[in-house]
């Protein structure tokens, strides 16, 4: 990787990971070149850009790597500081902000996984857990119009793209997330009226596929 | 006068120590609030209802949670000594290194103490590759915050002081001169360093404290408090 002036984002479209990067880079109207990675046949580029992790997403800006998409954002934040700020500027609010995304990051991709990967028994469990983790996360949204209070945030960034798995995590488990949390509904539907989002994240459908895909490849009936 | 600040922890926790470590850089006055973790108190389960750990930090009656989050908070919220670097760009190479060591480096180091046969040799191999790695870091610089220590020293500090009493219970060596001379010598460093030393409990307290409760900790692989 030479020190080539510009951004890349290393990436793979499904990635709820790699959308948050996506979509803070359009939020601050970065110009920068996506490039999709096989995950099965990954690139030179992503092994010697993130060699210790060797996963998506990598942003690439100044030929200088970072890596892990909260970082990733919180990076874009602050290097495109002067538009569209995710981050609050108070201390205490940025303590809650990454809080949130970090109890966003250690739950809700996991437990969607086994919304999917299970059955019986164990997906009750999981379903019960995702339940409880939407219900938590709307008792913080509260009112608000965004987690992050009238401004779309960094919490907004960090959960949006796991709407479009709402689908997924709904057919699999049969429940309904406008059921048990309409509040996030509702805000699901007013980030997707945000350019940034609409353009970003992918079409449930695709990715009610694409689980069906992994489903498969785990011999999940 | 009653404290502004408070900190919910417990002196045998490499966690609550990163908090520790960070208010006595900042020279912050403070109460810390030990924690029996066997049973945990009303305000502990008051401020932090979603995880129930510690640390936590109550600040003006605000309470901030997860260890990196909270030293971030520190960091942000009082003047003098920087924790985090000021350059964007190593501000996210520290906080890659910081969470590198949680999801890594800790727990394939303390599956090796707590697992035999073909089970540790795979976890000690993971381990090795997670500290020569993490060695590399230091890269010829005292700290890995560079001459002082810094965010990621902070997040190390378990591997500092709590990795060689570890592998000195469970009967391994991991983490030896000989193997990584360069991470070992860092670990005195730390060490000796003002902020951790008034932080760290007596070494032979700590080796005591883990090796009567070895076979539980064997049996469950999670720390174990009563």
């Amino acid at each position: 990787m030479a020190s080539e002036k510009g951004v890349m984002l290393l990436d793979f479209w499904v990635s709820p990971f790699g959308q948050r990067a996506r979509i803070a880079l359009a939020e601050k109207g970065v110009q920068y070149e996506y490039k999709e990675e096989n995950l099965t046949e990954k690139s030179e580029l992503l092994l010697k850009a993130n060699p210790v992790h060797k996963k998506i997403p990598v942003l690439i800006h100044d030929g200088k790597p970072v890596c892990e998409s909260l970082i990733i954002v919180e990076y874009i934040d602050e290097v495109w500081s002067d538009k569209a700020t995710l981050m609050p500027s108070a201390p205490y609010q940025r303590a809650q902000a990454r809080f949130w995304a970090d109890f966003i990051d250690k739950k809700v991709y996991d437990c969607g996984s086994r919304l999917w990967k299970l059955k019986g028994e164990e997906q009750q469990a999981a379903k019960k857990e995702m339940i409880d983790i939407l219900q938590l996360l709307e008792a913080q949204l509260g009112d608000k119009k965004y987690f992050g209070g009238d401004s779309f945030g960094f919490v907004d960034v960090a959960f949006v793209p796991f709407t479009s798995w709402f689908y997924s995590y709904e057919t699999c488990a049969n429940f309904s997330v406008e059921g048990v949390a309409p509040k996030i509904a509702q805000w699901a539907k007013r980030c997707m009226e945000r350019e940034s989002v609409a353009k970003t994240l992918s079409d449930p459908k695709k990715v009610y596929e694409f689980v069906c895909f992994l489903k498969k490849k785990f011999g999940v009936e | 006068m009653a404290e502004t600040v408070k900190l919910l922890g417990t002196k045998g926790s490499p966690y609550s120590h990163r908090a520790e470590v960070a208010l006595r850089l900042k020279e912050v006055n403070f109460e810390f609030l030990h924690e029996d973790l066997a049973h945990k108190s009303d305000m502990l389960l008051r401020y932090n209802p979603i995880h129930k750990k510690i640390p936590v930090l109550v600040h003006e009656e605000k309470s901030i949670v997860e260890s990196l989050i909270v030293v971030e908070y520190v960091h942000e919220a009082f003047n003098g000594y920087a924790i985090l670097p000021s350059d964007p760009y190593e501000r996210a190479m520290a906080r890659i290194w910081a969470r590198y060591i949680d999801e890594k480096v800790i727990p394939a180091f303390w599956m090796s103490c707590w697992t035999d046969g073909e089970m540790q040799k795979g976890f000690i191999g993971q381990a090795k590759e997670a500290l020569t790695i993490l060695e590399s870091q230091l890269k010829g610089k005292k700290f890995f915050g560079g001459d002082s220590i810094g965010f990621v020293d902070l997040a190390a500090g378990m591997v500092a002081f709590w990795f060689g009493i570890l592998q000195e219970v469970a009967g391994i060596s991991l983490l030896n001169e000989e193997d990584y001379p360069v991470l070992c010598r860092w670990a005195d460093d730390y060490c000796s360093v003002e902020a951790v030393k008034e932080s760290l409990l007596d070494r032979k307290l700590l080796v005591a404290h883990f090796a009567s409760k070895k076979e539980k900790i064997f049996a469950t692989k999670a720390p174990v408090y009563d």
